[in-house]
């Protein structure tokens, strides 16, 4: 199947036929990176920037250990070396960078839609990495891989996204995209946590009580508290917070027996999930999230870049 | 010297007039207006199929002078405003420092007579440095031709606060006019709140940040008995406020854009362009057309563009570092005409009590008729004629407007202010002007 996404900003332009084939691909890539050697030169010669505007550990390590696995030629630009701590606009920095000529560009970024200036003014194929309130379709695409691993599907399941939904760019994606791929979707948090019109995400429900949703789920999404980016103070106190939307041993009883657990990291232990839920061998998914994340981010990078299949056929 | 304007259309309801005749003119005043008009010598022009109206008023522009001067200054903004049409405008006080001293109102005023091409009226702060804690000297604003006081660009947040700006101002006979934005609820919102905003991860700007404040001021105007001027008024909602305050006897006025008429937030795509990033935001198709039958029904009491300049590279941000407004002054008259006077929503005599009339009056200053004695302050449209709005043809120095594209019908061709042409058959002129 022909892969025609230029950019992968937005998964809302996305098909179920194309997210299954990036699914499908990063399927593929999972033998690789469990051979002894986990390096195939699909995309040699290829040089991609990491461009990380904004702080990111976990993120941009993914895409740096799935453009080495690769082959690819990367440099990472960001940090306090960032011109746009020099006072450079965007536009010249991504005009600078463009010169180099380079082949695809990974944004992070702390506003909404630059990955779209990104691609208008570099001219090549951009992957957002996560930008302001918007985005973070990676992300989306690790958890569909998670859950389709451990449920077997995504067609038909209920997932439940508890949290920071309105702050969440992880939400922006991953509702949609669970849409898309057939699940059905419920938001669970305070009003002063959800966006202005939740409706707009294609949710199919909106609740507060948590309680009452978690018997129907098949996977319960938690967001991080992200508590850089709450203004306005949203709730009273953490252990509110938790009490009221913390997964604990306690609310694990209202779990169907099979329903899992995911959260796209960093974990803040005691607030959103309990450590025995984080750790919890059959329902918490976490780790097997982020490994995900290398596998689909390795099938964006090959299917944008249409990478050739040396060393595929192992 | 006299000039004689011949054979337009025009139209004045102060005057009773709608119909092609011929206008004299000599000193700067009109002296006859009637049919087949003579004179022994001066300039006569055909305006044929033009329709002439007293001179159109901009009363919410933004010149950016003194300390702005980058993104547009006294003189660009005016030869803009000449442009579009306009022989008056008001310039807002929101300019670096703030205008809220009689020196910086003498400044704004000296240097419009002397480099302006159109004449300048100007407002003053309501409060120091628009900090929203201590009144400006309104008193001596006012003793150097401040016409009206308003902290636009940001508003008075303490309903305590101005409560006393209007108390204060009523002393001067001039009108408050009020940029209501609550910045509790709005806090750094960057669209409508709405599905827009959760669409592109964009903080919401939400409707009742405006609605709030124009309940707030509404009845401080009864209480304080000061007249009220809601400026940029963009919701449905604010819109039945002002004419439920008026069914109580409020002296409350207001005003709409063109672009929050014309534009809505579903405008906004995953473009981000910056140039539809105003202040406030552009709000729901519902509200657009709110305002518009607003308009029509006379609730509206004039359209302002609310231009405001910005350089190229400030636009060329990110949308959420990226400054609110568009320009809107040389688009103004094409978007009434196109598509409010020629698809009928509003009659010609309607638009001149919007754009002429009725913010003459809100500013307290000379009326302008066209009858004989009047000021010779008088717009030429040419309701027909089919242009595009593209980035080149601005006198403006800026180029941030949110219609570029746009094929608009209607354009201004020729201004006359105090008898001088200001722009003829659509080109600026340079002709001295003497005020």
């Amino acid at each position: 199947m022909a892969f025609e996404h230029r950019n992968l900003i937005d998964l809302r332009e996305y098909s179920a036929e194309d997210i299954a084939l990036i699914l499908d691909t990063a399927e593929r890539f999972r033998a690789i990176n469990e051979r002894r050697i986990k390096k195939v030169p699909v995309l040699k010669g290829y040089t991609v920037v990491n461009m990380f505007n904004e702080p990111s550990t976990r993120t941009r390590s993914s895409f740096e250990i799935a453009e080495k696995r690769l082959s690819c030629d990367t440099l990472n630009f960001g940090g306090t070396s960032t011109s746009t701590v020099k006072g450079e606009s965007l536009d010249d920095t991504v005009a600078t960078l463009a010169s180099y000529k380079i082949d695809l560009i990974v944004v992070r970024d702390a506003h909404a839609g630059a990955p779209y200036k990104v691609a208008q003014k570099s001219g090549v194929s951009v992957i957002d990495a996560g930008d302001g309130k918007h985005q973070h379709p990676t992300q989306a695409l690790l958890d569909l891989f998670s859950l389709r691993q451990a449920k077997g599907r995504i067609d038909g399941l209920h997932v439940g996204i508890v949290g920071d939904i309105g702050h969440s760019r992880v939400c922006g994606s991953l509702c949609p995209a669970l849409k898309t791929m057939g699940a059905r979707v419920t938001l669970i948090a305070p009003q002063t946590l959800l966006p202005a019109d939740p409706a707009t995400l294609g949710a199919d429900a909106v609740t507060s009580d948590l309680d009452a949703a978690l018997p129907e789920l098949d996977a319960v999404y938690l967001l991080r508290i992200q508590q850089e980016r709450l203004e306005g103070a949203p709730f009273p106190s953490l252990r509110e917070y938790s009490m009221l939307y913390g997964m604990n041993r306690d609310r694990e009883r209202l779990m169907k027996p099979d329903a899992i657990l995911c959260h796209p990291g960093p974990l803040n232990r005691g607030v959103e999930i309990d450590a025995y839920l984080a750790d919890h061998p059959e329902r918490s998914v976490i780790l097997d999230q982020v490994y995900a994340g290398v596998l689909v981010r390795m099938a964006a990078l090959y299917l944008m870049l249409g990478g050739s299949e040396d060393g595929f056929a192992a | 010297m006299a000039l004689l304007l011949r054979n337009a259309r025009a139209v004045d309801p102060q005057a009773g007039l709608d119909e092609v005749c011929d206008i004299l003119i000599r000193d700067g005043r009109i002296v006859e207006v009637g049919h087949d008009l003579a004179m022994a010598k001066g300039i006569e022009r055909d305006l044929a199929g033009k329709v002439v109206v007293p001179g159109l008023v901009d009363l919410h522009v933004h010149l950016r002078d003194p300390g702005l001067e980058y993104k547009e200054d006294i003189e660009s903004g005016s030869r803009a405003a000449a442009h579009g049409g306009f022989t008056d405008i008001c310039c807002m006080p929101n300019t670096s420092p703030i205008i809220d001293t009689g020196a910086l109102v003498e400044y704004v005023a000296s240097k419009a007579a002397r480099v302006g091409r159109c004449r300048v009226h100007v407002s003053g702060a309501c409060t120091k440095g628009e900090q929203g804690d201590a009144l400006a000297e309104m008193g001596d604003m006012a003793a150097h031709g401040a016409v009206a006081f308003t902290d636009d660009g940001r508003g008075v947040q303490d309903a305590g606060m101005m409560r006393r700006v209007m108390d204060y101002a009523v002393q001067f006979g001039k009108t408050v006019m009020s940029h209501c934005q609550d910045e509790g609820l709005v806090g750094k919102g960057q669209v409508n709140e709405g599905p827009v905003s959760t669409r592109l991860g964009l903080a919401g700007w939400p409707a009742a940040g405006e609605e709030v404040q124009i309940a707030r001021d509404i009845e401080l105007s009864a209480l304080t008995g000061c007249p009220i001027h809601i400026q940029h008024l963009t919701t449905a909602h604010g819109i039945d406020l002002v004419r439920r305050g008026r069914q109580d006897g409020v002296k409350v006025t207001c005003e709409v854009t063109p672009h929050h008429m014309f534009l809505s937030e579903e405008d906004i795509d995953e473009t981000y362009n910056t140039n539809l990033k105003v202040n406030p935001p552009l709000r729901s198709a519902a509200d657009c057309e709110a305002l518009i039958a607003a308009v029509a029904d006379g609730t509206v009491d004039t359209i302002v563009t609310d231009h405001a300049p910005h350089a190229d590279y400030e636009k060329a941000r990110e949308f959420e570092l990226a400054p609110f407004g568009m320009t809107g002054i040389e688009t103004s008259v094409g978007l009434v005409v196109g598509n409010l006077v020629n698809p009928g929503i509003i009659t010609w005599q309607r638009m001149v009590e919007l754009m002429s009339v009725n913010p003459r009056r809100i500013l307290g200053i000379e009326a302008v008729s066209i009858a004989p004695g009047s000021r010779a302050d008088l717009t030429v449209i040419d309701p027909v004629l089919e242009w595009t709005v593209t980035e080149d043809q601005f006198a403006s120095k800026a180029r941030n407007s949110g219609f570029l594209g746009w094929k608009l019908t209607g354009r201004a061709t020729d201004v006359y202010v105090g008898g001088y042409a200001t722009m003829e058959d659509g080109v600026l002129t340079d002709e001295p002007m003497h005020l």
